[in-house]
Parts: structure tokens; sequence; C-alpha cells
């Protein structure tokens, strides 16, 4: 039993981190299941933020003095930090972006402008977020490249088969989502990877929904670039990690131009820095980097293996609640081991946005729209769909909470 | 209770469930539709105008959304019949929320005022229409 108890989290404990989980709504203590919008930020994220700037606040990589040289070490060593919570190898193959959609828009920049052309074709997911859809779109209306979409099977899941055809020889990028913040499909990306490469194609990741719930090795599904942001896994808003492979990397034209991105500089012509710094223009995220460092300092120290199996007891909870209603109507997979802790669904003749404002009265925080998924929206049938999401701190009397709060709504527009 | 129940008083549920002018006008004068993208809130209004083109005679609406957007449009339908085009276009905001008669979330207050967009919007568009006609024909005399 001893052992047992070790194996799992204990949201209870964990909560006393996180003050404002602490808030109250006219006396309802707030249940918040908008972890997949963003998480909230532990007291030790909060402190070495509050630390940096009350002790070593400085600009980094340009100053000889004793505050910049710590500034600098501390930024410098939070890519390694985030670098190796990923399985890559140090700061060579760890850039800090504004976050996700950044990191996508650096490659399809960087890499797609200058590569890309008619004929080549860029294969997405129907489940693909904006962050990467909008933007590889765009890159295929400037190049005269093709975008094609790997289609969503009922059940929720890519079709791999259909995927195997779409893509080819003439594919040059394949960017898909590793969870779907949507259905919360975990997808195969390694195997993914795999027909890429087969194709000499590269791909590009969406970890967004992973990196923050379970353990991820990009080596081990072998991307060619992995990103994520901060703010979804208990650290700052503003700054997110691009991971890319090192000679990729190196071979990339930067993305912005400025300072702190520059080795040598005459009126004529620039010479580039050393990667990561070389995707870094302008002072950088150091304040952010240091709370990214240690928010995965903190994931580390839960354990990567606890939270997924949290994450999918709360899924199965979740999905279990649901399923005694009739008039609940649950997106993707049913199979809590194929999702992450996240559940989109919609609850008949009542719009999830005014479920959403309803819930807001019992204190129970939970998205509603399109998720920035509309195109996989307008497939599945619906507008707009209400989803909760759920994270470390999370317990199941809160999903209970949330299914009494829709049972209000439910009453209220009978 | 918070302002999230408020929102949903009898009357804006009354509205939502049963809504009053829904559906077509074949003798529409003008029609517009319009969206929030964000919510997928959808509207289409049809308007029918008196022979001098200035009192609105008949409203008819109909559209997919939230109860707020879908029971303002029903609410707006009511209101509007038997008004000139130039108060219409006189409404705002608050003149919306007013109708409503309870308060409006800020989040939510783009649902509540997109019926009143939207008729606005089209009225404009008609007027252009007939400007940009006026304009032509004298020019082809």
């Amino acid at each position: 039993m001893g052992l047992q108890k070790s194996d799992a989290l204990s949201p209870e404990r964990i909560r006393e981190d996180f003050p404002i989980l602490q808030r109250e709504f006219d006396g309802e203590q707030v249940v918040y299941l908008d972890n997949g919008a963003t998480s909230q930020t532990p007291n030790q994220v909060i402190d070495a933020i509050a630390d940096y700037y009350r002790n070593y606040n400085a600009n980094v990589h340009r100053g000889i003095h004793q505050l910049s040289q710590e500034a600098s070490e501390a930024y410098e060593e939070a890519h390694d930090t985030v670098a190796e919570f990923v399985g890559a190898e140090g700061r060579e193959e760890m850039v800090f972006t504004k976050n996700t959609t950044e990191a996508e828009n650096l490659v399809a920049y960087a890499w797609g402008l200058n590569e890309l052309g008619p004929g080549d074709e860029i294969v997405l997911t129907e489940m693909e977020h904006h962050a990467s859809l909008v933007t590889w779109q765009q890159i295929g209306e400037r190049t005269g490249a093709d975008v094609k979409y790997i289609p969503v099977t009922d059940e929720g899941y890519l079709d791999m088969d259909a995927a195997a055809e779409l893509i080819t020889d003439d594919t040059e990028m394949v960017s898909v989502l590793h969870v779907s913040n949507t259905l919360g499909t975990v997808n195969p990306v390694a195997e993914l990877a795999d027909i890429a490469h087969d194709h000499d194609s590269y791909i590009f990741v969406d970890g967004a929904q992973a990196v923050p719930n379970r353990p991820v090795d990009v080596k081990d599904i072998d991307a060619d670039f992995y990103a994520f942001s901060a703010h979804k896994m208990l650290g700052p808003t503003g700054i997110g990690g691009l991971y890319g492979k090192a000679d990729l990397l190196a071979e990339l034209e930067p993305f912005q131009y400025g300072g702190g991105m520059i080795r040598k500089v005459s009126f004529d012509e620039t010479t580039w820095h050393d990667v990561p710094w070389k995707f870094e223009a302008g002072t950088p995220l150091i304040a952010q980097g240091v709370g990214f460092a240690e928010a995965v300092e903190y994931l580390e120290d839960l354990g990567m293996d606890k939270i997924r199996r949290h994450e999918e007891a709360l899924a199965e909870y979740a999905l279990d609640r649901m399923a005694e209603f009739d008039d609940i109507e649950v997106y993707g997979p049913t199979d809590p081991t194929d999702r992450s802790g996240l559940v989109s669904f919609n609850l008949d003749n009542v719009h999830a946005h005014d479920l959403t404002s309803i819930l807001n009265d019992s204190a129970v925080a939970i998205r509603a729209g399109d998720h920035c998924t509309q195109p996989l929206h307008d497939k599945l049938g619906v507008a707009a769909s209400a989803r909760a999401s759920f994270y470390v701190y999370n317990t199941p009397e809160e999903i209970d909470k949330l299914i009494e709060a829709v049972d209000d709504a439910r009453q209220l527009f009978a | 209770m918070g302002m999230g129940s408020d929102m949903y008083r009898q009357q804006i549920l009354d509205h939502y469930k049963n809504p009053r002018n829904y559906g077509e006008l074949e003798e529409a004068t003008f029609s517009h539709a319009g969206e929030n993208p964000m919510c997928g809130d959808e509207i289409t209004i049809d308007v029918q105008l008196d022979e001098d083109e200035e009192v609105i005679e008949r409203v008819a609406f109909r559209g997919d959304g939230c109860a707020i957007s879908q029971a303002s449009a029903s609410m707006l339908s009511k209101e509007l019949t038997g008004m000139t085009v130039e108060e219409m276009q006189e409404l705002d905001r608050d003149d919306v929320i007013d109708l409503l008669g309870v308060d409006i979330s800020p989040m939510r207050v783009k649902c509540a005022v997109l019926a009143e967009k939207v008729v606005q919007d089209g009225a404009e568009i008609y007027e252009g229409e007939k400007e940009l006609e006026k304009t032509t024909t004298e020019e082809d005399d």
C-alpha cells in the first residue's frame, strides 16, 4: 500500500503551493479546470521570478559586471534544464520563443519561406491547432506549396492509413499535434516521424498539450522540431521552447534580426551567433526563462509518469461521470489511455458559452469556444464546445462539482 | 447567485426557447447575415420596409447560437417593428442591454449585440446599394 501511495500524486499536498486555488467567488472556492488554456503557477515559480528581479536582474550576454554574469548564467542554464526535460542534448538544441505559436512561425519563416515552392507539399492534420494550420496555410499561399490534411476518424484518431498515402516524396514538412487540444487524442508522433523521414520530409511536433502531462523524449520520437509553452506547464506566460536537431538549427536562417543574435556586424554584412542565441534577437525572455526552468524542476520533482497517470485517471473519471447522462456528448477517444486529461463536450440544447457562464456561478472555470480548431469543429458539426482540462492539482471531487454545475445548466434550460 | 445565472432570467430563456418572428420574409426589402466566429453565433435578419422605405414594417430572423444572441435577436425583432430606419440606426449597445433587461457580463456583450449589428449593417449596405443605383442611373442618363 505504501508503494502504491508514493506511486500517485497527492493533489491535496500540491494545491498548497498554488495560492490562486484558494480564491473564492461568492463563497465558492474556485474549481480551475481550464488548464489546457493555461495552468496555474506555484509559489516556487513565482518566487524564482521574484528572486531574479530582487537579486540578479540584469541584461544578459553583454555585461561584464557581476549581476549580468549571474543573470546570463541563470538564463543560459535554463535552456539546458528545459532541453534535458524533453530529452534534448542541451542549449544547442533549445531555443526560447514567445510561445508554441512563435516556434511554429520561426520554422515556417526561417525554413518554409526560404525552402518551399510549387510542387512541394506540407502535411497537417484535421485536428491541427490554428497555430500550425494558419501558419502553414500562409506559407503555402506565399510559396505555392500545397497543404494537405490527414483526416480524423469518427473515433477521434488520426487516419494512419491515409497518412501513409498523403505523405509522399513531395512532402517537405509534416506538422502535427502530439496531443489534440480539442479531442485529447495522443497521436502516434514517432510513427508519423518514421513515415515523414522515409520520404525525406521534416516533422514538426506541436507538444503544447503533451509536455505538461506526460514524459516526452524528442529523440525517441525522432522529431526534427518540437515546440511547447511554459504557461501550460506551471511556468510563466510569454515563453516557450523550440527543440530542433542541432544540425538543423545550425543550418537554419535566423527568424528575427537585431542585437544578441549576431557575431560580427559591419556596414555591409553580418554573421550570426551560435544556436540558440541566433534565434533570440534583442533582449531575451530572462525572467521568464528563470521561471520556466523552475517549473520544469517542479514537474520533475513530481514525476512525469505520475503526472501522466494522474491525468489519465481524471480523464477516465470525467468520461465515466459524463457517460451517466444521455444529453452530454463527448468528443475524442473513449479509451482514457489514448488521451490526455482534457474532455471536450456539449450539453444538448445548451450552447457551450451559456453553459460556461452558468458554471461560472459555481466558480467552475472551463473553456468554451472553438479552442483554436475551427475546421475540426466544422467536421464535428458543432460551432463550439465546452472543455474541461485537468492538471496536477485537480481532484475527482472537482469533477463532481463540474457535473453538478452542468446539472444546474440542464435544469435552467429544461 | 453570480452574474451567470442572472443573465438567464425567465425572459431571456423564454425568447430563446420560443423565438418571436423566427423565419423568413418573402417580401424582405433587405436581408443580412452575420456571425461571431469565436462563438459560432449566426444570425440572418430579413427586414420589410414601408413604401417610402422609412419605417420598418416587419422583421424576421433565423440563426443558431447561444441563448443571449438568439434571445437578443428575438427581442430586437419585436422592438424594431414600427421603428423608423433612422431610429434603428441610432440604437447602441446600451439600448440592446436595456432591452434584454439583465446584466451582461463583459465577455458576452458581443453575443448580445450581434442582432443589432446585423440589422444595422444590413440597412447600411442596402442604403449604399440604393445610392449606387441612383448614381449609376443618373450617369446612364
